[in-house]
């Protein structure tokens, strides 16, 4: 993959925070060109959190996240060395993905 | 035996595309088969609107701790942050995330599973000075917190 997702899981106590920043234009559909023409749609309507392939955490979004999004979430039950993933895909079908190991 | 170089990446595509849907698939199908798009929400173009396509308006709680700015310089990213006290208000399984006067309140839909903390971070968008609204879901019903956000510069690109 594209590996286009900056990804950072970090244990505190029995918690672990996952932060994962993505790159991505998240265009509204709502913006027009220097022309006039509308800039079609284009955003992430889709962000899975896994841990060790088991998802934490599903999310839809709409068009009104900020372009190259930022989240942040936390989870129980992660250990030093297990993997954390984050993936995407868009209003076009497009995909990502990103992986890191908890530290 | 030679192939055109096209199908092979075309190919290459429909593998990755299916080591995503596998990926996808491996989750626990009972999760899965709750989550679907409330898509009426999304598209709703105000906050009655929102709230009657989730089902119900939801009661303000002092257990949701929402974090924005009292002021933004640049509407097209504004930090938000929702921790939910779970003493004050337990099972929570999704949160959301709404801007009042955007074309679509709606920005963000999260679900949690058990294990994972009621807590999200993320940057939205606010075309202009308005209440946001964090939203907490659980078995016993809607919640909500809400705070204004002043706008200096539009969140449309302006």
């Amino acid at each position: 993959m594209a590996g286009k997702i900056r990804i950072r899981a970090q244990l505190d106590g029995d918690t672990c925070e996952v932060k994962a920043l993505m790159r991505h234009p998240m265009e509204t559909g709502l913006r027009k060109n220097q022309a006039g023409d509308a800039i079609p749609a284009h955003y992430i309507e889709e962000v899975t959190v896994t841990h060790n392939d088991q998802v934490v955490m599903h999310s839809y979004w709409g068009a009104a996240v900020s372009a190259n999004p930022f989240l942040g979430v936390r989870f129980a039950g992660g250990q030093a060395g297990d993997t954390v993933k984050v993936m995407w895909r868009d209003n076009t079908g497009a995909t990502d993905e990103g992986e890191t190991t908890i530290r | 035996m030679k192939r055109e170089s096209g199908a092979g990446i075309a190919r290459r595509g429909l593998l990755r595309m299916g080591i995503f849907v596998a990926a996808v698939a491996a989750v626990p199908t009972k999760l899965w088969a709750t989550i679907t798009k409330p898509s009426a929400a999304f598209a709703a173009t105000d906050m009655d609107g929102t709230f009657a396509a989730l089902g119900q308006t939801p009661a303000e709680s002092a257990g949701i701790i929402f974090t924005t700015p009292d002021i933004a310089e640049n509407g097209a990213v504004v930090p938000i942050k929702i921790e939910v006290d779970e003493s004050l208000l337990p099972g929570v399984r999704r949160l959301y995330v709404m801007v009042e006067k955007n074309p679509n309140p709606m920005a963000a839909m999260f679900s949690m599973i058990e294990g994972t903390r009621p807590y999200v971070e993320t940057r939205v968008k606010v075309a202009q000075t308005c209440n946001l609204y964090a939203v907490a879901e659980t078995d016993s019903g809607f919640y909500m917190a809400s705070k204004e956000t002043k706008v200096t510069l539009g969140g449309c690109g302006g």
